[in-house]
């Protein structure tokens, strides 16, 4: 696998969140992905960048376009230094938030993606890491 | 203050959203729109989303809200134009707006709202 060009942004304030979907959807079409996958990607990352924001107290996002023989492949990293996630079982429960929201961010931006990884630690934080090939 | 306008078209009010809205602007919107429907005496709110290329659990609350609030001050609320992948992923994110009346473009959607009140 070759990674053709990585790039990182900050995930700090409400703004940044919009900035990121930009950036997302730049790339996505970059990459070659159909619209249903650019607008699959981009509202994974919007929920992700806006839990980067909201509970994490900030932090960045991470871009990498990859290649694997035929198959090109947008992956992005968002990690914070926030209190992480106490219970993942919990977190990854649809409809169940510790904030305000609806609590489909994590589960649906899980549902939106090929790939999904999270890594958390409390009082260390959190990183999620998403992609999705052509 | 960035805001997203509202039009006063007889009865109703129209809306279009046309810039990608952060989190507070969605919010101010919401705010605003009620406050409209109470000050114009509304019986129907279009909204326009034909040109959003996202529409992320966020701003898919927002239009629930709207939907709800305008609901309570006896007002329908008519959500237009919808992307069909946009459409695909917000059922896939587990968003299915219940309670959300939808039309595929602002012409049906004013026959929609016209019919509703003639039917009042």
């Amino acid at each position: 696998m070759i990674v053709r060009d990585s790039g990182t942004q900050p995930v700090r304030i409400e703004q940044d969140v919009v900035l990121a979907r930009h950036t997302v959807r730049r790339l996505a079409v970059e990459c070659g992905l159909r619209l249903i996958d650019q607008t699959k990607i981009v509202t994974a990352a919007s929920e992700l960048a806006r839990n980067t924001v909201v509970y994490g107290g900030g932090g960045d996002m991470d871009w990498e376009i990859l290649e694997d023989g035929a198959r090109h492949g947008l992956r992005l990293v968002f990690r914070d230094e926030g209190p992480g996630i106490a219970d993942m079982k919990l977190a990854m429960t649809d409809g169940w938030t510790s904030g305000n929201g609806l609590g489909l961010g994590l589960t649906g931006a899980k549902r939106l993606v090929g790939d999904f990884d999270i890594d958390s630690r409390p009082g260390v934080g959190t990183r999620i890491t998403i992609a999705r090939w052509t | 203050m960035d805001r997203i306008p509202i039009l006063r078209m007889g009865e109703f009010l129209l809306v279009t959203i046309q810039v990608d809205m952060h989190d507070q602007l969605a919010l101010t919107l919401q705010d605003d729109l009620s406050e409209r429907i109470s000050a114009c005496s509304s019986k129907g709110v279009l909204i326009d989303i034909s040109a959003l290329d996202m529409v992320d659990s966020f701003i898919g609350r927002m239009i629930g809200n709207i939907s709800g609030l305008s609901k309570i001050m006896d007002a329908d609320t008519v959500l237009v134009g919808m992307q069909p992948a946009v459409a695909i992923t917000l059922v896939e994110l587990g968003l299915t707006l219940p309670g959300v009346i939808t039309a595929l473009n602002v012409e049906r959607g004013m026959t929609l709202l016209r019919a509703r009140l003639d039917h009042q």
